[in-house]
């Protein structure tokens, strides 16, 4: 039986060999993400189905299969419903207010009457760069209720301080606000380049028809832009499932958990009280979760297109 | 509305959002210079009434800064060198060789691309500590040593190489891994510097998995120094903005010198063919 298969087109003289050089080359990778990422991530889920904990840390012989038990305990806990409601509300706010800050900033920046274009790239694009939890720290102090810039600035508009990082109404949006400056000019590039692939025949012809900027950009750029929409809204939401920085920097989660997320949450539970079969439990329902918001978007982006 | 007014308009929009991007980096820059205490006043001021680098100096004698400094640079340019190499030879294998499974397993790998990594940490923590790496450099090398979207770049972009080049040079002989060092990397030059770049910052930047594997003090990275000082020194806000300084500057100054590769490399990974 030949080992040759359709697609398989080895290079080599000598003959139908199945270590081509191809595979070679990929090896080093493969292995890499193998052993460091997919296996790891099909462990997750058989860990979650066990009791490993900080005794089994010690000896594995400890672990006991348990089957379910770590999702029964997540449903009937509070926390994890707590925090689970906090990234979503995360992600259903900072999301969409991320992805319309950097198409306005985008439209701005490659407007026909924009001079200086690099320029008001690179500044948007900064924050982007900079270490969260370096930006963090700083807007901590910045959202300080007496001496912070952002209770300042408000005060000019009549606004009383607002306790940002110690009430829990106004937490979460502060650490959406942060993530939004973060993050806007990463997406805004993405849009810009996007703009621009637009062929400049689309704004002639709607030009000669006569067409106002509205109409342009309702009926010509948005259009468009669908499938940069779809690719910038599945990144950030991805990204934005896994928020864990800003509130374990500035907030430990609180005030009264109100930013406690998921990710704190799996952090919490594995590496600080080392309930590992657990943790892996709220590691997959991450997955799922993440998995389930990108299908969602491809059906979106599936209805768009019809 | 004439044209010279919308220029006006839309030059003040960006003039705006930028002093808001810029606020928050520039205020931090000037108050680490200020006195002690300085920061904390009412109104917030932006500049300081002297200027003074005892926070620094704070920074490198007592709290060791160096040190975290010295951890993120080695670590960053470990795996920089050795995710451009292991990057580019899969990415070129993907788009110009051919093997069994080649496209299956491409698929397969952007699959990956949707997965948090947070759902791998935990299993591979448990993995390295199996072998004892925990608590080593190598914790934090090894597993960003190949990665998906380095991968998928460099695919795209090899895909640009001629075959007739490759064709010939096999016609003369050349072994693939000749073929590979002579011929594809200096034309893969422009993407790896690219990529080079891109993995040098989320290498320095990376902040979750260098707090969970490097326990030791004297291993953290910059950014895990920079957070349990926080939490130690929240009332000292001149000297953790100096921390904070310090562990942006490198990323920032790098950037704003490569930042035309380094804009263009996101965007040609977001556009798909």
């Amino acid at each position: 039986m030949s080992p040759r298969r359709r697609g398989s087109d080895d290079l080599s003289p000598r003959g139908r060999v199945l270590i081509t050089p191809g595979l070679l080359f990929l090896a080093p990778g493969l292995v890499v993400l193998c052993l460091f990422f997919f296996v790891p991530i099909l462990a997750s889920l058989a860990l979650s189905l066990t009791d490993f904990d900080i005794y089994a840390l010690a000896d594995s012989g400890n672990t006991r299969f348990v089957g379910g038990a770590n999702y029964r305990r997540l449903v009937s806990e509070p926390l994890f419903w707590k925090s689970l409601v906090n990234t979503l509300y995360f992600v259903a706010l900072g999301g969409p207010l991320t992805v319309v800050v950097s198409l306005s900033a985008a439209l701005l920046v490659s407007s026909q009457l924009t001079r200086f274009t690099w320029l008001w790239r690179t500044v948007f694009f900064a924050p982007v760069v900079t270490t969260l939890v370096a930006v963090a720290v700083v807007w901590r102090y910045l959202y300080h209720t007496r001496y912070g810039t952002l209770n300042y600035a408000l005060g000019w508009l009549g606004i009383e301080p607002i306790d940002w990082l110690g009430d829990p109404r106004w937490a979460m949006p502060a650490i959406i606000l942060l993530a939004v400056w973060k993050n806007f000019g990463y997406n805004m590039v993405i849009f810009v380049a996007g703009l621009q692939s637009i062929p400049q025949d689309m704004y002639d012809a709607a030009r000669v028809d006569g067409a106002s900027a509205w109409h342009t950009f309702w009926h010509i750029k948005l259009p468009l832009l669908a499938p940069t929409f779809f690719f910038v809204g599945v990144t950030t939401m991805i990204g934005y499932f896994q928020l864990f920085a800003e509130p374990y920097v500035m907030t430990q989660g609180g005030p009264l958990q109100s930013t406690y997320s998921l990710v704190l949450y799996m952090y919490e539970e594995g590496f600080r009280w080392w309930n590992i079969g657990y943790a892996s439990s709220i590691a997959f329902v991450l997955f799922l979760i993440t998995l389930a918001g990108t299908l969602v978007q491809v059906r979106l982006q599936r209805g768009v297109y019809r | 509305m004439n044209r010279r007014l919308q220029s006006w308009l839309v030059h003040a929009a960006l003039a705006v959002l930028a002093v808001a991007t810029l606020y928050p980096l520039v205020w931090m820059t000037l108050a680490s210079l200020m006195p002690a205490g300085e920061a904390q006043s009412l109104p917030p001021r932006l500049w300081p009434s002297r200027i003074t680098l005892s926070h620094y100096r704070e920074l490198f004698e007592r709290l060791n800064l160096a040190r975290y400094f010295a951890n993120s640079l080695f670590i960053a340019t470990a795996v920089t060198t050795l995710s451009v190499v292991i990057n580019s030879m899969s990415g070129y294998a993907l788009a110009k060789l051919r093997f069994a499974g080649r496209d299956g397993l491409f698929r397969l790998m952007m699959a990956g691309l949707v997965i948090p990594a947070q759902v791998a940490m935990v299993p591979l923590f448990l993995l390295l500590k199996q072998v004892g790496l925990i608590n080593s450099y190598w914790a934090v090398i090894l597993p960003t040593s190949a990665s998906i979207f380095g991968i998928f770049l460099i695919r795209q972009y090899a895909y640009s190489i001629p075959d007739a080049l490759l064709d010939a040079a096999r016609v003369d002989g050349a072994s693939e891994w000749q073929i590979y060092r002579i011929v594809v990397l200096p034309l893969l030059r422009p993407i790896l510097v690219t990529l080079g770049v891109f993995t040098f910052m989320v290498t320095w930047n990376d902040f979750m998995w260098p707090l969970v594997a490097l326990v030791d003090g004297d291993l953290r990275t910059l950014p895990v120094a920079l957070a349990i000082l926080s939490g130690e020194h929240v009332q000292d806000t001149e000297l953790m903005l100096a921390g904070s300084v310090l562990t942006l500057l490198p990323v920032l100054l790098l950037f704003v010198f490569v930042q035309r590769y380094y804009v263009e490399g996101i965007t040609a990974g977001s556009l798909k063919e």
